[in-house]
């Protein structure tokens, strides 16, 4: 190996362990950070380690009412978002060249928007209609890009559909509506069940849309933010934790169920 | 459309196109036409809105145009928001390269496993854990004083905090799409450079970034659009003379009380944003297609 190459090597190296440090750096200072009895959350100087940060988290009914909040808006969103997004990807699979990419391009559209004007269009023609900001709207702005996600997934899953089943169904006599019901959405259903959970996630998460739209409603991700600002204490690094090891949960799980999703689709 | 009748009949292809329409129409397409026909009204009191002076013009464009702290910070956001996403081209860069060329299978497996954990975390709290990485009397501080790398302890929030948590929360949208395009070249391709001479900077140069550059642009374009339309990342990380477009807008809609002048501004952060994206990958030849993958 010549010195040049060593050089490259080690700089490499360097570089892989550096990038690392950064991407979880951050987070584990964070999560450490809880246990610290310090009212900032720092991990430098270190006070003495304590639970009380979760004590206090589980008296703050300020908390427990954003998660509420967020736990509506996402179920109205999943609710809203699959059959639109099945449809629309049906839709597409049905369509033939020109038109079919012209259609996409206009489905992937919302996704090419930056989140604040999502909320900002909406806020602002429902204001015309005279509704104002609230979860009816937080579960409206969201949709709209959240839908593309679903339709992305469904076409996916669709290309792999074979419609040799379509007929076969349809010549043993099943009607046009139980080919649907019996044959596509049973085939179908892991990318539902993967769409829902990507859907769920998108919802608890969105901040820069849902900041326009919220009114007087303060799901969680805006209820961290303003804490942020106007008192932070470890009681938020807590909430963080544990939404962590949730999201971590379902990623796992939203993994696993895709894979299998694949797996089906192999044999 | 024939097509889909023929498949699912008249009942449920009308329900689909139904559901579709709604879509489209109602949640995508109908505000962003009431938005620009916010963005070209004046803002006038309740028993003026369809008088004579409720007309259509382009004053709250110009507003922007002529206000010279608003133009200013305009002009920050696109060639900061470029800048993100230049920085976290170079960050992702050589690991995109090694996982799609070096690395052998299980290596690539863990490690993009690795990575995609910290984004599964919600935007809101990798911004906060920056907040707390950064704040005056942080840890970031701490270690650097420890070091004997500064002697003062450093204000980053500001430029330096929002460039920082910002290609943290992009990383993703460039590593991928990079990743995917160098994979799709033949290692023998590489090697064959390396035969003839090429070093390895030139190989990069003249084989390995010429076959990646769709997926180059794709992150480019993505991480740009994301950082220009971003709020939270400003917000906290921010200070006084690091203000973002975005948080320009949200002033006039919840404290300026101006709303057509914010829908206004909000349509030029949108044009921007396609522009950017359309021209971009039309440069490339990127097909919206691949895009969204």
């Amino acid at each position: 190996m010549s010195v040049a190459d060593r050089i490259a090597r080690a700089l490499f190296g360097f570089y892989f362990a550096a990038f690392f440090v950064y991407l979880f750096a951050p987070l584990t200072i964070m999560a450490v950070a809880t246990f610290n009895k310090s009212r900032f959350p720092t991990v430098i100087p270190w006070q003495g380690t304590t639970l009380q940060w979760f004590d206090e988290l589980w008296a703050d009914t300020g908390m427990w009412q954003s998660l509420w909040t967020s736990i509506v808006v996402a179920f109205f969103v999943v609710l809203l978002v699959l059959p639109i997004g099945t449809a629309a990807a049906l839709l597409l699979t049905s369509l033939h060249a020109r038109a079919r990419s012209f259609m996409y391009a206009v489905m992937v559209s919302p996704l090419l928007t930056p989140g604040v004007v999502i909320g900002i269009s909406t806020l602002v023609l429902w204001r015309q209609l005279g509704v104002g900001g609230g979860v009816f709207l937080i579960v409206l702005a969201q949709a709209s890009f959240i839908i593309c996600y679903v339709m992305l997934m469904v076409t996916a899953r669709l290309q792999r559909f074979d419609r040799i089943q379509e007929e076969a169904a349809l010549g043993l006599g099943a009607s046009k509506f139980m080919v649907f019901r019996r044959v596509i959405l049973p085939f179908l259903k892991p990318a539902l069940l993967a769409a829902g959970f990507l859907a769920i996630l998108q919802s608890i998460e969105n901040y820069n849309t849902t900041l326009f739209v919220r009114g007087f409603d303060t799901p969680l991700t805006v209820y961290i933010a303003t804490k942020v600002r106007t008192g932070l204490t470890p009681a938020v690094n807590a909430l963080a934790l544990i939404m962590i090891a949730v999201t971590i949960f379902g990623a796992v799980l939203y993994e696993v169920v895709r894979r299998r999703s694949r797996g089906v689709a192999v044999r | 459309m024939a097509e889909l009748f023929r498949r699912f009949g008249a009942g449920l292809s009308t329900i689909f196109l139904g559901l579709v329409a709604v879509w489209l129409a109602g949640l995508v397409l109908a505000p962003n036409i009431m938005m620009v026909d916010y963005a070209l009204r004046p803002n006038l009191p309740p028993a003026e809105i369809g008088g004579p002076r409720d007309v259509y013009s382009l004053d709250n464009i110009l507003y922007l145009a002529n206000e010279s702290v608003h133009r200013a910070i305009f002009f920050k956001t696109v060639w900061a928001s470029a800048l993100v996403a230049f920085v976290t081209l170079v960050v992702c860069y050589p690991l995109a390269y090694w996982l799609a060329q070096t690395a052998s299978a299980r290596q690539t497996g863990i490690v993009l496993l690795a990575l995609t954990i910290p984004f599964w975390i919600n935007e809101v709290l990798r911004t906060l854990a920056w907040y707390i990485l950064l704040a005056f009397r942080g840890p970031l501080n701490a270690l650097l004083l420890w070091l004997g790398v500064i002697d003062q302890p450093v204000r980053w929030y500001g430029d330096v905090g929002v460039l920082a948590g910002m290609t943290y929360a992009y990383i993703l949208f460039m590593l991928f799409p990079i990743y995917n395009a160098i994979e799709s070249l033949e290692k023998s391709q590489i090697e064959a450079a390396r035969d003839l001479g090429a070093s390895v900077w030139r190989t990069h140069l003249r084989v390995i970034i010429p076959h990646a550059k769709a997926g180059i642009a794709t992150g480019c374009v993505f991480t740009f659009m994301l950082a220009a339309g971003s709020y939270v990342a400003p917000a906290l990380l921010g200070a006084p003379g690091s203000r973002w477009f975005t948080e320009i807008i949200y002033n006039w809609f919840f404290e300026g009380g101006d709303w057509n002048r914010g829908a206004a501004y909000a349509m030029v952060l949108l044009v921007l944003c396609l522009t950017v994206v359309l021209i971009t990958l039309k440069i490339a030849r990127v097909n919206l297609t691949d895009v969204a993958k």
